[in-house]
């Protein structure tokens, strides 16, 4: 490709960071020095071209070497891998977390978002404010970081030969201030799961070593494989959909449906990818999976792919998540130098960009472009990553797939509700006294769970995050079943359940989960790049009691959620107006 | 010699219902194409028939029986026995929106008269988001002589970088940048064109539905008030320089050729042009100038 | 080729094929439309090959880039043939039936071995022979070529060596599949099919055919003309030194400013008796005439028709009123004439296309109206029911083959004239640039913000060498002539291997640096190669 660069050299510690990752330039071509051999004769085209999909790791390279990304290592990385710089910027610029201006090693990411709002974030931001200046040069408000069950919470990472990074909860204006002045950085605290009754997917959690293998075994891991391996692709797919397992990554479609789908897929290859992007703020179970049992995330993965056929699998996880990554590459270096995995697992990081989690902007993401999602169909099933059949699992749907292959499905399926099997991990958070990750059977009514959780004096329940809805205190009996959602016009979305006691202000609510949806949404589409843009708008100058007509603006918020629901592309777009609808019609927290 | 035309293989034909209506269209249409074979009359924004549809804009959503959400016709194939509803009440809430939400964002006043058929049809009023809502309002880029970029036009359509992209330039000069509503069009970090790869092929103004890219000429005589489109012919011509054999379209005021396209259906260009054919024109009308 | 000039295949067939060879052609600054094609092509799967002594902007996009020396490409073509042969990937079943001459070529390109042509191209053999078996083994495969191949004193050998390739592997004739040269300029194809060759007459009709010859001798009322082959460029300019040819009418063409080894040229133009220029600009040739005749520009201030790459016959129309004073080309000739005592009336455009349909078969469909229905027709195309012809030679896949066989011409590599030596070490080759044309008569009126004035483009390794910076003045000699020009230090370029452009010259005469050695068949000159000496200008002392 005929790129031009015209922004000067990178530095020799950039291109360092750069050819670390992809080698050292093989000629002049590529951005290295001049050999005799180079006069005569070039490769490049489309073998450099495909490398494309490498721009994301590169980045962020370049990033943990110097804590941003500058013009002259952005077009290095270019003629690198043959990308137009301004194609290049433009997915720079996509990502939150990577920078555009020179900044310090060390950055601090403080999460402002509902779940930590509600144990006293707001209060940490303004006295870091106060001391430090406004988010965006010291320190970073960040969206939900998916440590909801021990916020407030954050997130510091260092740039440099050593590149650290770590989540830090719960997170305090002492300890931030230690960071700050280049203190030590608390060690991360190991999970302690609540109290429950008989988990079954979490059963390993806090039992198994996370980081052997051979503690993995002797609690049963990969028994599921070998079976997997001796019963065969057809008669796994058979098992799963017998299970009638839905997916959980919030979209509750068929899990069997989709294997066979991919299976049967003429183009080759197949491609596996991990959605590990948890992103939906007050979800955090992927998490603490990951990072606690991540052995078995391999092993569904591995399943999966050997049920599909797919000849490589990709597993995307949230940059926020440190320790998750380093967990499943461990388990993969592991189950791979054992030779009991011969899948080729290759982990990527997110970069800030809660639309990632939406699958086929996470295939963008992946190729290294903008994560913008695709318009569907055609569905990735037939033309997925890299324009291949693709399979798209949750982590908690891999897990279950572990069991129910050594189990059964139609033992699965004996356990929740018709329409929904199994059990279901939701995370509790916000006003409860005892946060995290609970694993009921499907169908289980809400109130059992708040119950469990610690919850009162409630005011408001947002189920499935952001992208779901507010229940009021006399729609709590609902049960946690797919269906039993629907039936009142909620959804399970992610699981994640943040409970607001009578204390809550539900306008800043509000406003935060507007905010989120403006801040995330990719800007591809009409009714949701202005859309989410109007809704804030207007909910702040009703907030502010501007313009005295609430109830028109009600009018104008419930016309453009009307569109946005109707007419974007993706799942954000659709989804971004029910938690404030639902707010103001269910909550009236505006009391028009 | 002898003749040998490949004309592709015979395709099937697929019965839809839009509107009501039976129909029967080549399968691989898109519903728009449908629409049009019909004479319904879909408003479009982001679709040309020379780029790939990137379903952007969704003013040319609608309604297709047992879809949960609106579907956008320009990119949507046809499917047997699909019922397609191009006029519904949730059809209609969406077009609206979209012409709002654009129009209360950025300056629509140089998209074409259809456009503004559109908005009336619809009853599109921008005005009632209020009137201190975000725009995309900033001073004219003007760092060329060939081309100005007016951004606060922009309804990002991508148009321009899918023709300065893939679709036909492959020159990549410009992206899409940032995301939400602050998403723009920009060159890689903001430089200007003079410092960025662009080639000047003018491809991007070729495609531009909203003014937002305008060859200077133009611009400078709209802002001297001398532009009249009602006094312009359009004449086909052949590009005089290389061997390639491009369609020209002159649009002539005057006896002065104040801007050249191509027309998007021509197999040697599908619309696109190089800054020769695009800007190379003013000798032809120098000569008297000169001598 | 094989009797017609013209590309064989479509541009259409670009963006499905399997494997294109660009060879000695930028089409990415040349012919940037064709370009898009080739694109797509590159998008959809096809694999790119680029032979060029520059890295160019296209040679970017190529998988495989093969950096020839200048005026090498026999030498590499002959022994892409010995491979192709050597790994029994020549196409037999085609060559038996539908070629001749095969034993003579395979004799001849047996004697190119891959260390020979690795001497002769600088590029690694193992290259040469991957490319050559890509080519063979592809399924559908084109070779595209421009200047980079007829700019040289060899140019008709350098593409019979090209066709050979094609013949070959039996890639010519099938959709997708094709030998095409990028016309420079918009309408030399439709020169070509207008008879404005030595031995033509329109549809490449062969004026020395008695048969021919009366058929257009009938048609225009019984008038004699000469039924032998003139002149091309190259021997006119030889008649004038010769004193045989004294009168010259020349007829948009800037000589004084195109030639290559320009000094001769002009000394040439201004002895003859008499010289008449029609041109749409007092060019520097105009300016030498006798009589200069005030045209109208052909594209877009008259009616007519011009020939694409992909011999598709387009209608240029007339969109603006010419200046005062400048006439239509037929209005012209017609004047001409009749003060020459022959009165042809007042012809339109369509009037005499229609003639001129009436006496060229390959033209016979293509009437204005259908010129415009279809959106220009490519030739031949014989009858008002006939659609045109995508691809040429179809017929030589016919069983038993239609017409006459397609000939191998065994060629030998024979380096550029001006060679390099102690005294001209560097290699100059010339080429065109993105936004400008030629001599710059038509673009340097546009203002492009790319364009950065005339420069000698070197390594970064000459540079140094020379002591010379960016943008400093130097120096640049050939055996013909010297010029002082701006250094532009270009990454791409190779050391010994220099580059200018001819689209300055009232800046920098380029042409007084280059050879006017010439191919004795086509009549084009060594454009693209010439040997340089590079001094660097020492400071100069301001006049007091």
């Amino acid at each position: 490709m005929d790129i031009r660069t015209t922004g000067g050299p990178a530095t020799a510690e950039e291109m360092a960071a750069v050819d670390g990752l992809l080698g050292e330039p093989e000629s002049l071509w590529e951005g290295g020095e001049r050999r005799a051999s180079d006069d005569h004769l070039a490769y490049g085209g489309r073998a450099t071209r495909s490398r494309r999909h490498l721009l994301l790791p590169v980045l962020h390279a370049i990033q943990d070497r110097s804590g941003w990304v500058s013009r002259g290592a952005l077009e290095y990385a270019c003629r690198r891998l043959s990308i137009p710089p301004a194609e290049a910027y433009g997915v720079v610029s996509f990502y939150a977390r990577f920078g555009l201006q020179p900044r310090g090693a060390l950055s601090l990411h403080v999460c402002d978002d509902i779940a930590c709002k509600c144990s006293g974030a707001e209060e940490l931001c303004a006295a870091l404010e106060n001391a430090h200046g406004p988010s965006g040069v010291v320190w970073h408000r960040s969206p939900c970081l998916g440590l909801c069950d021990r916020a407030p919470a954050a997130l510091v990472e260092r740039a440099g030969m050593q590149h650290k990074d770590r989540q830090i909860a719960p997170f305090t204006l002492a300890q931030a201030e230690s960071i700050l002045g280049g203190g030590a950085w608390p060690e991360p605290a190991t999970y302690s799961m609540p109290r429950q009754a008989q988990p079954k997917l979490l059963r390993r959690i806090g039992a198994v070593d996370p980081e052997s293998l051979e503690s993995y075994r002797l609690h049963g891991g990969f028994t599921a494989l070998g079976r997997a391996e001796v019963i065969g692709s057809d008669a796994v797919i058979r098992e799963i959909t017998e299970s009638r397992l839905l997916g959980r990554g919030g979209a509750a479609f068929p899990t069997g449906r989709k294997w066979e789908s991919v299976a049967k897929a003429a183009a080759r290859p197949h491609y596996l990818v991990c959605n590990a992007d948890e992103s939906e703020p007050g979800t955090f179970k992927d998490r603490v999976l990951m990072e606690n049992d991540p052995f078995a995330i391999v092993e569904g993965m591995a399943i999966a792919a050997l049920a599909t056929g797919c000849e490589k699998g990709f597993l995307y996880v949230r940059t926020e998540y440190p320790l998750a990554r380093r967990r499943i590459e461990n388990a993969i270096a592991q189950a791979r130098a054992q030779g009991i995995l011969k899948l080729e697992i290759e982990v990527r990081r997110g970069a800030g960009a809660y639309i990632c989690g939406e699958e086929t902007a996470l295939f963008n993401s992946i190729e290294g472009k903008r994560g913008e999602p695709r318009n569907k169909p055609p569905f990735p099933v037939d033309v997925g990553l890299f324009g291949k059949p693709t399979l798209v699992n949750n982590v908690e749907t891999l897990l279950n797939v572990v069991d129910i292959v050594v189990e059964g499905g139609a033992s699965f399926a004996a356990t929740g509700t018709k329409d929904s099997t199994g059990t279901r991990l939701f995370c509790a958070s916000g006003h409860v006294t005892r946060p995290g990750i609970y694993e009921v059977a499907m169908g289980t009514p809400l109130r059992a769970l708040l119950d469990t959780a610690g919850a009162r004096k409630v005011q408001a329940v947002l189920l499935g995050g952001a992208a779901g809805s507010f229940l009021t205190p006399d729609q709590i009996d609902v049960p946690l079943s797919f269906e039993g959602t629907r039936a009142i016009g909620a959804t399970l979305g992610s699981g994640a359940v943040l409970v607001f006691d009578d204390t809550a202000d539900m306008k800043q609510v509000l406003l935060r989960i507007a905010r989120f949806f403006r801040d995330e949404s990719c800007g591809q589409c009409v009714p949701c790049r202005v859309g989410t843009k109007r809704q804030e708008e207007i909910l702040e100058r009703m907030l502010g009691g501007r313009d005295g007509d609430g109830r028109s603006d009600v009018l104008l918020l419930s016309d453009i959620a009307q569109a946005m629901r109707d007419a974007s592309i993706c799942g954000l777009g659709q989804t971004a107006a029910n938690a404030i609808a639902s707010g103001l019609t269910q909550l009236k927290v505006l009391n028009v | 010699m002898s003749e040998a035309v490949f004309v592709g293989l015979p395709r099937r034909l697929v019965k839809l219902t839009i509107d009501g209506r039976e129909f029967e269209v080549a399968e691989g249409s898109t519903i728009l194409d449908a629409c049009r074979r019909m004479q319904i009359d879909t408003p479009t924004l982001c679709q040309l028939d020379n780029l790939t549809p990137v379903n952007v804009c969704r003013v040319c959503v609608v309604e297709v029986e047992g879809s949960r959400v609106l579907v956008p016709a320009c990119s949507r194939k046809v499917e047997a026995g699909m019922k397609v509803q191009t006029d519904s009440d949730r059809v209609r809430h969406s077009r609206r929106l979209v012409l709002e939400l654009l129009a209360s964002s950025v300056d629509m006043s140089l998209c074409s008269p259809q456009v503004h058929a559109w908005m009336g049809r619809y009853g599109a009023t921008p005005s009632r988001f209020g009137d201190q809502v975000a725009t995309a309002a900033q001073p004219v880029k003007i760092d060329n002589d060939l081309y100005v970029r007016d951004y606060s036009r922009c309804i990002l359509c991508y148009k321009c970088v899918e023709a300065c992209g893939v679709d036909a330039q492959n020159t990549f000069a410009i992206g899409v940048v940032g995301r939400g509503f602050d998403a723009h069009i920009s060159t890689e970090f903001d430089t200007p064109l003079p410092d960025s790869a662009c080639v000047y092929c003018g491809n991007c103004i070729g495609v531009c539905p909203t003014g937002a890219l305008m060859f200077k000429s133009e611009h400078e005589m709209r802002a001297a008030g001398t532009w009249d489109e009602s006094r312009q012919k359009v004449t086909e011509t052949v590009c005089p320089y290389c061997g390639v054999g491009c369609m020209l379209e002159l649009h002539v005021q005057d006896n002065s050729i104040v801007k050249v396209t191509s027309p998007l259906d021509h197999s040697v260009t599908s619309g696109h042009l190089c800054v020769k054919g695009r800007f190379g024109f003013e000798f032809v009308q120098r000569r008297e100038a000169k001598r | 080729m094989f009797g017609a000039g013209g590309g064989t295949s479509s541009y259409q067939e670009a963006e499905e094929t399997d494997l294109i060879i660009l060879w000695g052609s930028n089409a990415r600054e040349t012919h940037p439309i064709f370009f898009h094609h080739l694109l797509r092509g590159v998008r959809g799967g096809a694999k790119l090959i680029a032979v060029d002594p520059r890295r160019t902007s296209s040679a970017e996009w190529a998988d495989i880039w093969l950096g020839i020396d200048v005026g090498s490409d026999i030498a590499l073509a002959n022994a892409m043939a010995r491979e192709i042969i050597h790994a029994g990937l020549a196409h037999t079943e085609f060559i038996s039936r539908a070629t001749t001459g095969y034993e003579e070529f395979a004799r001849c390109v047996e004697a190119y071995t891959l260390e020979r042509a690795e001497a002769e191209t600088g590029v690694p053999a193992a290259a040469i022979k991957e490319v050559a078996l890509a080519y063979a083994r592809a399924e559908k495969g084109m070779i595209c070529w421009t200047l980079g191949i007829t700019e040289h004193h060899n140019a008709t050998d350098n593409v019979l060596a090209l066709i050979n390739l094609g013949l070959l592997t039996g890639k010519v004739g099938r959709y997708g599949s094709g030998l095409n040269p990028l016309r420079g300029q918009n309408n030399v194809q439709g020169g070509g099919d207008m008879g404005a060759i030595p031995a033509r007459l329109p549809g490449f009709q062969d004026l020395e055919d008695p048969e021919i010859h009366d058929k257009f001798a009938r048609a225009w009322g019984g008038a004699t003309f000469p039924g032998r082959k003139g002149w091309h460029l190259s021997e006119m300019f030889e008649a004038m030194d010769r004193g045989d040819l004294s009168s010259l009418y020349i007829v948009g063409e800037n000589p004084a400013r195109s030639e290559a080894d320009q000094g001769r040229a002009v000394r040439l133009l201004s002895g003859l008796d008499h010289l008449v220029v029609q041109d749409i600009f007092l060019t520097h040739t105009a300016q030498m005439a006798h009589v200069v005749l005030p045209a109208a520009a052909g594209w877009a201030e008259s009616e007519g028709t011009v020939t694409n790459s992909e011999r598709r016959v387009q209608r240029v129309r007339r969109a603006l009123e010419p200046p005062a004073g400048a006439r239509d080309d037929i209005d012209i000739i017609c004047e001409l004439a009749r003060r020459l005592g022959s009165d042809w009336g007042h012809p339109t455009a369509e009037q005499v296309w229609d003639e001129c349909r009436s006496l060229s078969p390959m033209h016979a469909g293509m009437a204005y109206r259908r010129l415009e229905e279809l959106g220009g027709i490519q030739w031949p195309c014989p009858d008002e029911s006939h659609r045109g012809t995508q691809f040429l030679h179809a017929r030589l896949w016919k069983h038993p083959v239609e017409g006459p066989r397609a000939p191998f011409h065994a060629v030998e590599h024979d380096p550029p004239v001006d060679r390099l030596s102690e005294e001209f070490p560097i290699r100059l080759t010339t080429g065109r640039r993105l936004d400008s044309f030629n001599t710059g008569v038509q673009t340097n009126e546009y203002t492009s913000p790319l364009r950065k004035g005339e420069a000698l483009l070197i390594s970064p390794e000459d540079g140094q060498r020379i002591g010379v910076e960016d943008g400093e003045c130097v120096r640049v000699s050939s055996r013909r002539g010297s010029v002082d020009v701006n250094v532009r230090i270009e990454p791409t370029l190779r050391p010994g291997l220099a580059f200018m452009t001819l689209h300055f010259p009232d800046q920098v005469s380029t042409n007084i640096l280059t050879i006017d050695a010439t191919d004795p068949k086509s009549g084009t000159a060594e454009f693209k190669a010439s040997a340089i000496r590079i001094d660097k200008i020492p400071a100069q002392v301001p006049a007091s």
